[in-house]
């Protein structure tokens, strides 16, 4: 930068002073002129209007008895909705908070305690648990298991063993009729 | 080299492993240029930031496109509805391609006119060429991506090209198609190859250069440099005139971006891909367009030579024979300034180039055949008779002793763009011709002019035509229930709209496929199942799709207006229409098969405005616009606020320019 000044060598000090001011400002305005023409090739990753746009799911309940989980997709990802038994609700309510990773309570997973509506997605590293089939493991609280690392997911979906850091998703969901629930 | 060193710690360690800080100081700061290179000389580095830009947007582009004939112009057209910015990064690209080959056509005119291709820069002048050839083929490749009417049908003709050649030549063309025609593997492998070319082209930039900083840049006076009084280092003189040029630039690109970004295309390629219906007249692109006139100005067969065949080596040689150009040229003096026959042949060259990409736009009919047949012997006359000639025969003027005459104003930029706008411009409007004037509503549609946006009343007004007339008949795919917020309709009123139409659901537990209500995230449900069906329902004639008809006609906005306007109760003498067709002024051959239906009050409004045919008219023509481009509020509003940044950058750079250089001058 230096030998750049010696080459053109300004006719005064005014000069010099006029130069860097004049250098100063051309360079702030042209650096801040290409971070905002980055801008447009950043956003342009993220999710576009039809994706955010994608539609809700509607998910007949009506045939899904007690005891039994079905899978939907919703946005791409596998949502769980599972009829509860009675034994797991209650299971679930009694849960002592102190011994929850995420303490939350059970009331405030669920709009009617005999539906569980969960995003099946670990949130650990992101596999799909295992629970949601007869013959499924479902891990040491009755839940769900993943089987990629090791967790283990209670009756309200709650983490409860393994690496998973936080608790089963709940979607934004509301029941459309008594047989019918909206996701999303 | 070993004169580098600096007080840094750092960069010493690296410099010793990797002497890299010494290179940019070598080649990019130090680098001794010619004191009086003008602004001619800008268009280099204004091309290699061309190729940057062409680089980095196509890589965007390329993340949400896909490359199979089913799904290419639908995830284009998504880029450009859907994808954020997607539209700003597409025309981009396609506007970028154009600028790409004027700034290069500019820069091989430079090197013809000051005679940058003499020795001792013959490799550095054939590396260009060189990277034009790349450039031609990335740019045949890209064309063919977004898989329009121009995109298939420029696709199959230049690849018949090679099917000139004896013996081999189905052979290439099969072996380039992948199959037996052009189909989903062309343009899987032409995707591929678009994606690739454009960095070979990068890798011949730097061989480029390096050839450049070996012999150093040719000057306006075309005599070498003979001394430090001669030349001044890269940096900070060149670096500055090459940003400030760059500047410049970018307004007269953006420019197009943000309010013509369709000018350089055809308004077919807004049609998808028919492998059935071959457009009435395609053309390439304009940067090939002259030498598509050399292609087509041989007619006559010969023994042992096809006519097809002498105009496919015509067109090849007449780019290849430029690598013979510094052997042509017999005169020892570079520069056009003191040769004064060569440089009265110089513009007759560029002329004749102009006119060729003329001819090469237009239909090849009646006096356009003759006049590109002469300007194609012109072009070969050029090279081969003209250029030996005159070396021998012109007396040049004396050669001044060293490197002293003043820099040209930037007034010469100025020019330089409006004459090449110009010639280009010509080629690109001469296809719009033929057909009666157009007729234009009585105000101004609302989002022309640099500020135009969209009317919102009038968007709801031609929804609400859109909605109770058109949509019976035409489909509209390409758009949304929930793009209607656009125009001003609340989130429950897009249900609404959407619920009154059916989809096929997701097939249910039985495997049965019920209908379910359409939802907002569902693209307008079209009128009929299929093509077939529309067909059958229209007396075998298939109404279009309404998502771009106001891109995918010239002047589309006008020929919708004219046509919706523009029928006849009876055909006039003379020109008997079919059964079952109606006489339209505007529409091509005049025999429509849909009837008139703009008439007074086939609507009444909502907002009580009052339903004349001409209000109909301009109300659908708004909607239509809107479906076609409905990123146009925001690209307006966006080249506002780019025009204004840049209008003080350049000043900035100007002032900058001045104060640096004013010791030189
Ligand atoms: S992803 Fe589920 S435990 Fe790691």
């Amino acid at each position: 930068m230096a030998d750049q000044a010696h080459n053109a060598q300004p006719s005064s000090v005014d000069g010099q002073t006029r130069r860097d001011f004049l250098l100063y400002a051309t360079s702030t305005v042209g650096a801040v002129g290409t971070g905002l023409a980055l801008w447009p090739f950043v956003q342009s990753m993220n999710p576009a209007a039809d994706t955010l746009a994608l539609s809700t799911t509607d998910v007949d309940i009506s045939a899904i008895k007690p005891g039994q989980s079905v899978t939907v997709v919703w946005r791409g990802k596998p949502v769980f909705v599972r009829h509860r038994l009675p034994e797991e609700i209650t299971a679930a309510e009694q849960a002592v908070m102190a011994d929850l990773r995420e303490a939350q309570k059970d009331s405030d997973r669920v709009k009617k305690p005999e539906w569980l509506i969960l995003v099946g997605v670990c949130t650990h590293l992101g596999c799909v648990p295992l629970g949601q089939k007869p013959a499924d493991p479902r891990g040491d609280f009755g839940g769900w298991f993943c089987p990629c690392h090791g967790s283990h997911y209670d009756t309200s979906g709650r983490i409860r063993k393994g690496p998973a850091p936080a608790n089963l998703p709940v979607p934004p969901y509301q029941f459309t009729s008594d047989t019918t629930v909206r996701i999303g | 080299m070993s004169d580098f060193k600096s007080n840094n710690k750092v960069v010493n360690w690296v410099e010793e492993r990797l002497p890299i800080f010494s290179m940019m100081q070598h080649s990019a700061i130090d680098y001794p240029t010619p004191r009086n290179l003008n602004y001619w000389w800008n268009f280099g580095s204004l091309a290699a930031v061309m190729l940057i830009i062409m680089i980095l947007t196509g890589l965007f582009l390329a993340m949400n496109y896909s490359s199979h004939t089913s799904l290419a112009f639908d995830s284009v057209e998504r880029i450009m509805r859907d994808v954020n910015y997607g539209w700003l990064l597409r025309y981009l690209h396609a506007n970028g391609a154009s600028m790409f080959f004027i700034l290069v056509y500019i820069h091989i005119f430079r090197g013809l006119y000051y005679g940058s291709y003499k020795s001792p820069r013959e490799i550095l002048w054939f590396v260009g060429i060189a990277i034009y050839l790349a450039m031609m083929a990335t740019g045949f490749l890209g064309y063919v991506l977004p898989w329009g009417q121009m995109s298939f049908w420029g696709a199959t003709v230049i690849t018949n090209l090679f099917s000139a050649f004896p013996v081999v030549g189905e052979f290439i063309v099969t072996l380039l198609w992948g199959g037996f025609s052009v189909d989903n593997p062309t343009l899987n492998r032409f995707f591929a190859l678009h994606f690739l070319v454009p960095f070979v082209i990068l890798g011949l930039v730097v061989v480029h250069v390096w050839a450049l900083h070996t012999v150093k840049s040719n000057n306006p006076l075309g005599i070498e440099m003979k001394g430090p009084q001669d030349s001044i280092p890269f940096h900070p003189f060149y670096t500055i005139k090459d940003l400030f040029g760059v500047a410049l630039f970018m307004m007269v690109y953006l420019a197009f971006v943000f309010w013509a970004p369709n000018f350089f295309g055809e308004p077919d390629n807004y049609i998808p891909a028919n492998p059935m219906v071959t457009p009435p007249h395609i053309v390439p692109e304009w940067y090939y367009l002259p030498f598509y006139a050399i292609l087509r100005a041989f007619t006559f067969d010969l023994p042992f030579l096809p006519a097809k065949l002498q105009g496919v080596l015509a067109m090849f040689s007449a780019i290849l024979i430029l690598f013979a150009l510094p052997w042509l040229d017999t005169s020892k003096v570079r520069s056009a300034k003191f040769r004064p026959l060569y440089r009265q042949f110089f513009w007759l060259f560029l002329v004749n180039a102009l006119v060729l990409g003329y001819v090469g736009g237009k239909p090849a009919e009646g006096i356009l055949v003759k006049i590109g047949q002469f300007c194609t012997a012109y072009y070969f006359a050029h090279f081969l008779i003209l250029l030996p000639l005159l070396g021998k025969i012109e007396k040049p003027k004396a050669l001044p002793a060293s490197i002293a005459s003043p820099v040209v104003k930037a007034a010469a930029l100025g020019v330089m763009i409006l004459v090449g706008l110009a010639g280009f411009s010509g080629s690109a409007s001469a296809n719009a011709g033929g057909g009666p004037e157009l007729k234009k509503p009585a105000t101004a549609f609302s989002w022309e002019g640099v500020f135009g946006h969209y009317d919102k009343a009038a968007l709801k007004r031609g929804w609400q035509v859109y909605h109770d007339v058109c949509s019976a008949c035409h489909s509209m795919r390409l758009v949304s229930y929930r793009n209607l917020a656009d125009i001003g309709f609340t989130a429950d009123e897009i249900k609404t709209i959407a619920a009154e139409k059916e989809v096929p659901a997701e097939p249910n537990d039985e495997g049965v496929v019920l209908n379910r209500p359409a939802r907002a995230s569902d693209r307008f449900v079209s009128p009929f199942p299929n093509e077939k069906a529309a067909q059958a329902a229209n007396g075998g004639a298939l109404p279009p799709d309404l998502s771009l008809m106001n891109k995918a006609r010239v002047s589309g906005p006008y020929y919708v207006y004219s046509l919706m306007l523009g029928y006849e109760d009876a055909a006039p003498e003379g020109h008997p229409i079919p059964e079952g067709k109606f006489f339209n002024h505007y529409f091509p051959g005049n025999a429509i098969s849909m009837p008139q239906v703009v008439n007074d009050d086939i609507v009444s409004y909502t907002d009580g405005t009052k339903a004349t045919k001409e209000q109909i008219a301009s109300d659908i023509v708004t909607f239509l616009n809107w479906a076609a481009e409905p990123e146009l509020d925001a690209r307006k509003g966006m080249g506002v606020k780019v025009m204004v940044f840049l209008a003080v950058l350049t000043a900035l750079l100007f002032a900058l320019k001045r104060q640096i250089w004013k010791d030189i001058h």
